[in-house]
């Protein structure tokens, strides 16, 4: 991995800030909307429904269609090593710890192997 | 409250932090940090981008955008819409510390820590726990996690050639993999819904709005998921 110049002829300090204050712009929002809601509210609820959903649908994106380093390696390897994990994510009553240790596994012995 | 139940409750947070998304922080950075390097950042570009930003599909989009040279309102746009999440999250964490008049003074730092690894875990824990002892146990969770974040982005700024290709990938791919196990243990029938549909939708969103597929996803599948299930409460 050779590395390559930034082309960006903007201070990186300087974009970084920028991209710190739009991500914290985010942030300041959920706290002032947050101020307003009851966490027995309908809105509380919908609130949760879509950030579930984003969150999902931000990390199967990564999953199937990733970018960066995870896009070097094949669906196959990474469908293969979350459907294994599943199962035993199920086998071992629903167990976080297990699942994602044997996706891993899987994962990094397809890789491994290439 | 005693400070020695706030030391309890912040080495609680510690605990839990440890358990597994320290591990899940520090394997994303691995890759973050090298990334930076191979984009020709420097290393307090890299670290101050995983501590201030925190926030990995936004740091990967500036990093990503910068290395392509897109002038800077577009590199900061498409990093904040990436990032956009920390809306509703920071939303459905906040009104867990009513009642708790110093974690009210500190919102916005409490706010600034959130992470996606940080949320899933204070969701779980949070309600569980006396409203006094969920601000130390945030901010045990809540520095672990940091600490994971600003080592994982170091070694995979200065030692990612070091270790073997299939060992940097595959912890890589164990943040978004555990999070995939994190979702399906969702104890709610909507979040599990909600969960389901965003997980089909986002990648087929992606094809067609890459930039905004995160909030349509989030807005579409959650209010679905949201309607359905009262929906069907109302039949039963």
């Amino acid at each position: 991995m050779g590395g390559k110049a930034i082309l960006t002829n903007v201070e990186p300090s300087i974009v970084l800030t920028l991209c710190i204050a739009g991500t914290f712009m985010w942030r300041a929002l959920g706290v002032a909307v947050a101020n307003h809601i009851d966490i027995s509210s309908d809105l509380f609820e919908w609130f949760n429904c879509v950030a579930y959903a984003m969150l999902a649908g931000l990390i199967s994106r990564i999953i199937l269609i990733p970018s960066g380093t995870l896009e070097t390696t094949l669906l196959f390897d990474r469908v293969v090593a979350m459907a294994i994990g599943l199962v035993v994510f199920v086998i071992f009553k629903r167990n976080i710890f297990w699942g994602t240790f044997t996706a891993f596994l899987i994962f990094l012995s397809l890789t491994a192997l290439r | 409250m005693s400070k020695e139940n706030n030391f309890s409750a912040f080495w609680i947070g510690v605990a839990e932090g440890l358990s597994m998304p320290f591990w899940m922080v520090l394997g994303s950075m691995i890759g973050f940090g090298s990334m930076a390097r191979d984009a020709g950042l420097s290393i307090e570009i890299a670290i101050g981008s995983s501590l201030g930003i925190w926030g990995l599909p936004g740091q990967v989009a500036m990093v990503e955008l910068m290395a392509v040279g897109l002038p800077v309102l577009s590199i900061v746009i498409a990093s904040s819409l990436a990032n956009m999440r920390f809306m509703p999250m920071t939303v459905v964490v906040m009104p867990l510390f009513k009642g708790n008049w110093s974690a009210y003074k500190y919102r916005y730092l409490l706010a600034q820590m959130l992470s996606i690894n940080i949320w899933s875990v204070f969701t779980r824990c949070g309600p569980q726990l006396a409203i006094e002892d969920r601000l130390p146990f945030y901010f045990g969770v809540s520095i672990i996690c940091l600490t994971g974040g600003c080592i994982g982005t170091i070694i995979g700024f200065t030692a990612a050639d070091l270790l073997p290709f299939y060992l940097t990938v595959s912890l890589i791919f164990l943040n978004p993999a555990y999070f995939v196990f994190v979702f399906s243990s969702a104890q709610t029938q909507n979040c599990l819904i909600a969960a389901g549909l965003g997980a089909c939708l986002g990648p087929l969103l992606y094809q067609v709005v890459p930039e905004w597929t995160v909030p349509v996803t989030g807005m579409l599948a959650g209010t679905v998921a949201f309607y359905f299930t009262k929906w069907v409460g109302k039949q039963s």
